[in-house]
């Protein structure tokens, strides 16, 4: 047993409101700077939709990710075979029209335009080139749009489904679509770190956070290919590569990361994982479909309150307050005990560390074919009258019996967080709506005792668990939210060499101004 | 006649080793970020293949051909002996010659009209592109003129070299050269020069070393097995990830 401890992150979907507050944050204090205008290490997405960049998903298009080969694991768009025979051109690079061409507008035309008959107008220009150029793209142009033909139709995760089911999504989705917020996951098994020629990524022993030397690293561009979810960006002025870096010098001044604390919807939660670093291969390596790698990667979890655990991580170096920091962790909580978080696309072999509690909302509905012709004689001639005969219907005759004709097929939400496998995401949906259930009981009474305690009794959930997972969703404070494992910077003033800063810097690694090489 | 020889042949090698040297060592020692050569790939990919790919190739293969006559003259000439072998060799190399030039002259141009990579395109990229076309432009010219370079190259070019670096510089043989092959010689060494100064500095970072080291990468910032030794000196260990 190779006990560490790892930063972790759970996103609640049911509680984002797409505000994109987390990306503005994250662009303000890390990628306002030239050549990383069009990075966001925090992005939010419309699902279903295409994300950013477009169809990141699709492995046949980015060959991102890890892929079982015989008994070993290898990298399906880099490695060393791969990365040293592409080195002076990796064909598998995706390009800045992947993600868009960053722009802004000429606001000084607005004030310098001579009198005239016409508005004057800002047009756009490109930060690449300062030249004029239409928009094409941005990093959420999909926002909101879930219902357009575009975005929607082109989910990869729908590949799947049947086209019986994917029409009826796309009859509904016009009002069904929910958001997914992304940022790197701080994967245990990481493709960029693996795929570095120079190794320059590395990933961090006390509390797994995953960096990239800017002074080592070369830009050779293979952690863009190998990261399945293309959290690694190359800025092309600099002519390095950059990643979320979980805002380690907040985190180790004890305050939680920009995305997070900025988070309107509260939908974030970070803690620590003890897990066992000696089963990270084989996790993935081993598993037989694809959807076993979620259960495996929470059995490698391990039980902070378990005394051998402890004495084997103190063992290992991890500081006390570091396991008094595990025992707290609202992301062990969701994970572990309740069972309610799960990876997004474990199928890409990483072991992402950013959990994803699964939106039930829009499940919780079905659509109901209604006779309203008695109801349309009653009302005013002049009202308007919607004259199609379906009804958004919430209720729950049985009790998870909306889960199956749900509005969003499981199938799709399968495909994004259980590798496909329907019967893990119905049991998590279950839960969720179990919680649902016992609150409706409590606050609006129309349900009975009897039916909360069986909703309960069917998804093995007790009063107290429900009880503190609602607290967790819906009430928790900062402090229950945040539960940051100090750094000890009164023993180690800082735990990198020089966080030095310098004008037009990055703000990490390097105390010199990033001229670029030459 | 003999001064100017006397001066790119003796005084230059004997400054563009120190310089190349030194200034090596100092950019990679001080400004480390600065060394790598900055991809455009991201901006624009389809060119740079032919581009890239073709002039890289060619390169090695005539960076290995010069040095193989450089250090092993004796083998190459045995080999060489057979009018065949010699052909072949000859071939070949005029060959990597033409695919570096090829893929020069297409980098050139990509570089000089594809808007985004303009941008990011300094002077010193164009100053060492056009260098290094002229020099293989000069290299093809002797391989066409006069032929038989592998030959010749390790019979006269090589002992000139060794006394170079046996700080006995005997020009005699290069002084009867053809002007073209002298030229071919100074744009060595000016390329010598440039190196530290530009982005052909890349080629020292090779990664080989990504062959031999296991996949992942975990560094600590502490001592793992002294952290919670109450008496350990914290600062005694200095932060190694950066
Ligand atoms: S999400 Fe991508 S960039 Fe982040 S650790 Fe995983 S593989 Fe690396
Ligand atoms: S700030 Fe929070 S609620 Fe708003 S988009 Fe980001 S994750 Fe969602």
């Amino acid at each position: 047993m190779d006990i560490k401890s790892q930063i972790s992150m759970v996103f609640h979907l049911d509680k984002c409101i797409g505000c994109h507050t987390c990306s503005i944050a994250c662009k303000n204090i890390w990628t306002d700077r030239k050549g990383a205008e069009y990075m966001w290490w925090n992005n939010v997405e419309t699902k279903p939709g295409t994300g950013y960049p477009t169809k990141w998903e699709d492995q046949d298009i980015y060959h991102g990710g890890w892929k079982k080969d015989g008994g070993t694991l290898k990298l399906r768009g880099a490695g060393k075979g791969k990365g040293l025979a592409n080195i002076f051109h990796n064909p598998k690079l995706p390009m800045i029209d992947d993600y868009y061409e960053p722009f802004t507008f000429k606001y000084l035309e607005l004030i310098e335009a001579p009198a005239m008959d016409d508005q004057p107008t800002a047009r756009p220009i490109s930060l690449i080139t300062g030249k004029p150029m239409d928009i094409k793209m941005g990093p959420n142009w999909d926002d909101d749009l879930s219902g357009t033909p575009d975005f929607a139709r082109n989910d990869v995760n729908l590949k799947k489904l049947t086209a019986k089911e994917q029409e009826a999504m796309f009859q509904l989705e016009q009002m069904a679509f929910f958001y997914l917020p992304r940022i790197c996951n701080h994967c245990l098994n990481p493709a960029c770190v693996a795929s570095c020629p120079s190794g320059a990524i590395y990933k961090r022993g006390e509390d797994g956070i995953v960096l990239i030397n800017q002074d080592v690293c070369k830009g050779w561009r293979m952690c863009v290919t190998a990261c399945p979810y293309k959290k690694a960006y190359y800025n092309w002025n600099t002519g390095k590569s950059e990643k979320c870096i979980l805002c380690y010098p907040r985190l180790e001044s004890g305050l939680a990361p920009a995305c997070m604390h900025s988070c309107v919807g509260r939908i974030r939660y970070l803690g620590v994982l003890l897990y066992d670093a000696d089963k990270i291969f084989d996790t993935v390596a081993s598993s037989a479909k694809d959807s076993d790698i979620i259960a495996r990667q929470k059995e490698m979890i391990l039980d902070p309150f378990d005394p051998d655990v402890i004495a084997e991580a103190k063992k290992n170096g991890i500081l006390d307050s570091t396991i008094k920091a595990a025992q707290e962790s609202p992301v062990y909580k969701f994970v572990k005990e309740w069972d309610l978080a799960l990876p997004l696309h474990p199928e890409f072999g990483t072991l992402p560390m950013l959990f994803y509690v699964p939106p039930m909302l829009p499940v919780m509905a079905s659509i109901t074919d209604v006779d309203n012709t008695e109801l349309a004689k009653k009302m005013d001639s002049k009202s308007k009258f919607w004259d199609d005969k379906w009804l958004y219907d919430t209720t729950t005759k049985e009790i998870f019996g909306s889960i199956e004709d749900a509005r969003f097929p499981l199938e799709y939400m399968a495909n994004l967080f259980t590798a496909g496998d329907v019967t893990i995401i119905r049991d998590v949906i279950k839960k969720l709506m179990s919680i649902r259930i016992y609150r409706r009981w409590k606050t609006v009474g129309d349900i009975s005792e009897a039916k909360a305690m069986e909703a309960l009794k069917e998804v093995n959930f007790t009063v107290e668990e429900v009880e503190a997972s609602y607290y967790l969703t819906s009430l928790a404070k900062f402090g229950d939210r945040f539960v940051i494992p100090p750094a000890h910077r009164e023993q180690a003033i800082e735990m990198l060499d020089n966080t030095g800063d310098a004008k037009g810097s990055m703000g990490f690694g390097t105390k010199i101004t990033p001229a670029r090489g030459a | 006649m003999n001064i100017l020889d006397n001066f790119f042949f003796v005084a230059l090698p004997y400054m563009a080793i120190p310089i190349f040297l030194i200034g090596t060592i100092i950019r990679y020692r001080n400004r480390k970020f600065s060394v790598s050569s900055l991809s455009s790939q991201f901006l624009e990919s389809g060119s740079l293949f032919w581009g890239s790919v073709t002039f890289h190739i060619g390169v090695i293969l005539l960076f290995f051909g010069h040095l193989i006559a450089f250090l092993f003259p004796e083998t190459l000439l045995g080999f060489n002996a057979q009018p065949m072998r010699l052909l072949i060799i000859e071939i070949s190399a005029f060959s990597a010659g033409l695919l570096m030039l090829f893929g020069l002259v297409r980098l050139l141009f990509r570089r000089m009209t594809n808007e985004r990579v303009q941008i990011v395109t300094t002077k010193m990229d164009i100053f060492i592109e056009l260098l290094i076309i002229v020099q293989v432009i000069l290299g093809l010219c002797i391989a066409y003129f006069n032929t038989w370079g592998s030959s010749w190259f390790a019979s006269s070019i090589t002992p000139y070299l060794n006394s170079l670096f046996l700080l006995n510089p005997d020009i005699s043989s290069v002084s009867a050269m053809p002007w073209l092959l002298k030229w071919h010689i100074i744009g060595a060494y000016l390329i010598l020069i440039m190196f530290p100064f530009s982005r052909l500095i890349h080629v020292l970072v090779m990664p080989l070393h990504y062959l031999g080291r296991p996949y992942q990468r975990v560094l600590w910032n502490w001592d793992r097995s002294e952290v919670r030794n109450p008496n350990a000196v914290w600062e005694k260990q200095r932060p190694n990830n950066n």
